[in-house]
């Protein structure tokens, strides 16, 4: 376990900085965000950021490859470069769980290259959660904000940052960091936990639950009748899908530059009505099919693939973007895992 | 990182024969610039084509894997991509990756079973695959029925291969029709589900169904009522497919991909799907 | 604070509900805290009576929803419409989007909504909100109990009403209010005085941010196409996130005029946008723009008003004119 003083975090993360690229949180008009770190930049005190930590990993959009053409002939051109080593400070337990949730998708074999390389060129450095908003919900789903994963996961005290590397990669990162940290003992990390547990007793969502549903779980909601009224209101936006660490979704399209044809990757969503549009029909006629289908995909079908993981971390950022204040939460109560289920 | 491979990154493909089928219709020839085939397959998988700047979509390979020299796709007009390719000339170059999904159970379930192929319209493409397979490896097959049925006479894909090849086959017994009278066709006059039932198959056999959803709705219905078991009965399906290998969320169903886990699927397996399709 | 009482409301849902006038009830439905209210259709007295809700977050303007909701049966729908929203209201019926028969409308006075989303941004660990009088409590899990004043929490596209007065309705709860001077343009004016290079940059700075949600599209009555172009992929511009940086602008400029004289300035648009991009200021400009070429005109204000630039008449200026007139605040 290691210490800094918060007065010396400019020198920290300039000293990570000088070894591969560092995003942290930093405030904006807009909210949080992750940005580049940069000589004057602060950490945020936002609890999370408005959009979430995925984007490091599957961007809104990305170039896949390139294309000549001419005449009757095509030129692929495989523009994929090995990404740069880079650190991410101050993901939170939520977010870095969502990772996980991201791996088993893009990871699962045929593996995606794109995210790979991403994947593995990142060191994520986690902050446990002081101060968690009356929105999170992550503990429903297993997450301890006082226990978050990473390759070093920090905790912050009044005055001091604590970091405990959990991975080979931390710990060299902790070496190279050590002329300005100092040796630290558990004890503040530990009163920091315990104050933190503390307050997720105190969270409005805490006793949410998952039991009902999971893995082979189709049947029993997928015809329920509260669909109709849960979707009702529900604009099409695709905001939640937007803004959610794990949604991963996508679709391919070509853009002509003028100059070349760009193939690229942009974020989709199933609340969209183009989403499963073919020449020959529209399984989701309408919006309550796609409302529905984001929500059982998340509390029942991923989980049916990936040995129970929900695709939810219970981040609560869609409960604070819905135009119409419709979320997940509000689906699982409204469908069964009410805490007096 | 180049030398990772990626299952997004096409390969190009030339298109060296043109041949069009019905007014709708025409099956395309392809292989890689060097002549080969660009991947091998097995019955009932697909492959994604596109035309850069138009965009990807997944068809069927109508080619049977036992085709060693190219592959075919039968395609119908019917949107941006596919347009597109109705309007290209021999030789132009495309861009091809695959093979995906899981395919028909052609060296498993099928062997040593009497085969019942049921087709309507453009629903043939998949089949044609597996129709030739089994007529490449005649003995591991019992007797072959194929009933395949359109609108006229002019929307029967693959017409000739039909008369002059199938049609000609030992143990090997066609059976069309067409939706309305025609002058000219002088073959059986109505709807597929009704012909097959009029046929009166007994239920010995795999029977394999593609086709417009109606056509697969009341043709199972049919088989059903003449003692076939679902189990028995395969169909392969058509979704909305973006990545074809189960990570872009568009033909996801249940917890089932139909990029992956089908397109192929044993007609009770699609009981345990939500009614989404 | 809400002049007229969530009882009042509901007292008066339930009445229309019991002799018959309507036969569902589109309102407000609560939430699991005191701000993140919900657009809902009650069918019957139980479940206005459980769930109905008129607080200071009912900000949402519901009109764009009766274009649906009145479509699905013969029956009257009951709407109570906020002074803004009747202005949408108007709007949607001078387009014929639904059917005025199908709606017993009832006004509510409204002093001003807050939003969840911009007290969420100023206090953390939200757990309870009460608001009396001018005065707001806002409790919370950590920090103890807060209190504000109504005015400082008031959401942004509030700062700036337009009117208090309603413009339609069957019948009205409380008192009637009045058009306000709003200080609307006063933002639009700031920008107005940037150097081209200036405004350039702001605008891109905004816009950059732009997810492609399209929740501004979604939620804007005025956006009432049956298919957006920006759905349709034979369009040629049909996309969930912009190519270029090029295309994010295109996508809320080609907005901003396909909603010029028509938009009521009801600012949906930035309420709902989860990146806080200020698209009202888009469609202000074409207001500020089409009032100061034509004279004043708000969409909305009657029915089957002709918006200046679906209208011609002899006193328009000539195109010439426009631009010269234009000049310094293009």
């Amino acid at each position: 376990m290691r210490k800094i003083s918060l007065s010396k975090l400019p020198e920290l993360f300039s000293a990570i900085a000088k070894t591969s690229a560092l995003y942290l949180p930093v405030d904006t008009k807009a909210g949080a965000k992750f940005e580049a770190w940069a000589v004057g930049k602060t950490l945020s005190n936002a609890l999370n950021t408005v959009r979430s930590a995925k984007d490091f990993f599957f961007p809104q959009t990305e170039n896949l490859m390139d294309f000549k053409v001419e005449g009757k002939n095509i030129e692929l051109i495989d523009t994929r470069k090995e990404c740069e080593d880079f650190v991410l400070f101050g993901v939170r337990a939520c977010d870095v769980k969502s990772f996980e949730v991201l791996d088993r998708v893009f990871l699962a074999e045929p593996q995606d290259t794109y995210y790979k390389n991403r994947r593995e060129h990142a060191l994520i450095i986690s902050t446990a959660c002081n101060k968690p908003q009356e929105t999170c919900f992550c503990g429903t789903f297993g997450i301890d904000a006082a226990e978050p994963s990473g390759d070093i996961v920090t905790y912050r005290t009044d005055d001091e940052l604590f970091f405990d590397a959990k991975t080979e990669k931390g710990k060299k990162l902790l070496d190279a960091l050590s002329s300005i940290t100092e040796e630290a003992d558990e004890k503040a990390v530990d009163q920091q936990k315990a104050l933190i547990r503390e307050r997720l007793q105190k969270l409005p969502l805490k006793d949410l639950k998952t039991e009902g549903f999971g893995s082979g779980k189709t049947a029993e909601f997928f015809d329920d009748p509260q669909w109709k009224e849960l979707s009702s209101a529900c604009l099409g936006c695709g905001t939640c899908t937007f803004v959610c660490p794990t949604c991963q979704c996508y679709d391919i399209k070509d853009f002509d530059t003028g100059h070349g044809i760009k193939r690229f990757r942009c974020w989709d969503s199933c609340m969209y009505s183009d989403f499963t549009k073919m020449s020959a029909g529209q399984p989701r006629l309408t919006q309550l099919e796609r409302f529905r289908q984001r929500f059982m995909h998340k509390l029942v079908y991923y989980p049916t693939n990936n040995d129970g993981l929900f695709s939810c971390v219970g981040c609560g950022r869609c409960l604070a973007k819905c135009p119409i204040n419709m979320n997940i939460v509000k689906v699982m109560k409204a469908l069964g895992g009410r805490e007096d289920a | 990182m180049p030398e990772m491979k990626e299952p997004l990154m096409p390969v190009i493909g030339v298109v060296t024969d043109i041949r069009i089928d019905t007014p709708d219709v025409k099956t395309f020839r392809v292989v890689t610039p060097d002549g080969k085939k660009a991947f091998e397959h097995k019955p009932g998988q697909c492959a994604m084509l596109s035309v850069p700047g138009v965009g990807e979509a997944m068809f069927s390979i109508t080619s049977s894997p036992t085709n060693e020299e190219f592959m075919e796709f039968s395609i119908k007009k019917c949107g941006c991509v596919t347009d597109w390719l109705h309007a290209m000339e021999v030789g132009q170059q495309i861009t091809i990756r695959g093979p995906y999904g899981r395919p028909f159970p052609v060296d498993t379930e099928f062997t040593g079973h009497d085969m019942l192929f049921i087709a309507g319209g453009i629903g043939l493409a998949p089949l044609r695959s597996v129709i030739n397979y089994c007529r490449h490896y005649r003995d591991r097959y019992g007797k072959i029925d194929i009933v395949y049925g359109s609108r006229s006479m002019q929307d029967l894909v693959d017409y000739k291969e039909i008369i002059d090849e199938w049609a000609t086959d030992a143990g090997v017994s066609v059976h069309l029709t067409i939706d309305r009278e025609q002058p000219e066709w002088d073959g059986h006059v109505g709807f597929v589900p009704n012909y097959v039932k009029e046929l009166g198959f007994t239920t010995d056999k795999i029977a394999i169904l593609c086709g417009p959803p109606l056509m697969i709705k009341f043709t199972l219905q049919g088989l059903q009522e003449m003692g076939f078991d679902k189990t028995q009965v395969y169909t392969t399906m058509e979704l909305r497919m973006k990545c074809g290998i189960g990570k872009c969320g568009r033909c996801n169903i249940g917890a089932k991909y139909v990029c992956k886990d089908g397109p192929v699927f044993r007609c009770d397996e699609l009981d345990e799907l939500p009614d989404e399709y | 604070m809400q002049e007229v009482t969530r009882d009042a409301l509901l007292n008066k849902a339930l009445e229309l509900l019991k002799n018959g006038t309507v036969d569902r009830v589109l309102g407000y439905r609560v939430g699991e805290f005191s701000y993140d209210v919900t657009p809902a259709v009650f069918e019957n007295e139980d479940a206005l009576k459980k769930d109905f809700c008129w607080n200071s977050f009912c900000g949402a303007n519901f009109s764009k929803y009766l274009i649906s909701e009145t479509a699905k049966t013969e029956k009257k729908l009951l709407v109570f419409l906020k002074p803004c929203d009747s202005y949408s209201f108007n709007q949607l019926l001078t387009e014929h989007r639904f059917d005025r028969e199908k709606v017993y409308a009832v006004g509510v006075p409204c002093g001003g909504m807050l939003s969840g989303k911009d007290l969420r941004e100023k206090v953390e660990s939200v757990s309870d909100v009460s608001v009396n009088g001018d005065k707001v409590t806002v409790k919370t899990l950590f920090d103890g109990d807060l209190e504000f004043d109504f005015e400082t929490l008031l959401s942004d596209r509030c700062k700036n009403c337009k009117s208090k007065k309603h413009v339609a309705y069957d019948e009205l709860l409380g008192e009637d209010g009045e058009v306000l001077d709003s200080h609307r343009f006063d933002e639009v004016e700031r920008l107005e005085q940037m150097t081209p290079d200036e405004r350039f940059a702001f605008w891109q700075g905004e816009l950059s941010r732009c997810i492609r949600c399209n929740a501004c599209r979604d939620v804007c009555p005025a956006c009432t196409c049956e298919k957006c172009v920006f759905d349709n992929p034979n369009s040629g511009v049909q996309n969930k996130a912009a190519a270029d940086s090029f295309e994010e602008k295109m996508f809320h400029i080609i907005r901003a005029f396909h909603v010029a004289g028509r938009c009521t300035d009801c600012g949906e648009c930035s309420r709902v946008c989860p990146q806080h991009i200020p698209l009202h200021l888009l469609n202000r400009k074409f207001i500020k723009d089409i009032n100061s070429f034509y004279g004043d005109y708000q969409a909305g204000a009657e029915v089957g008003s002709r918006a200046p630039i679906v209208n011609y008449t002899t006193d328009d200026p000539e195109p010439s004119e426009a631009v010269e007139r234009g000049h310094g605040n293009a």
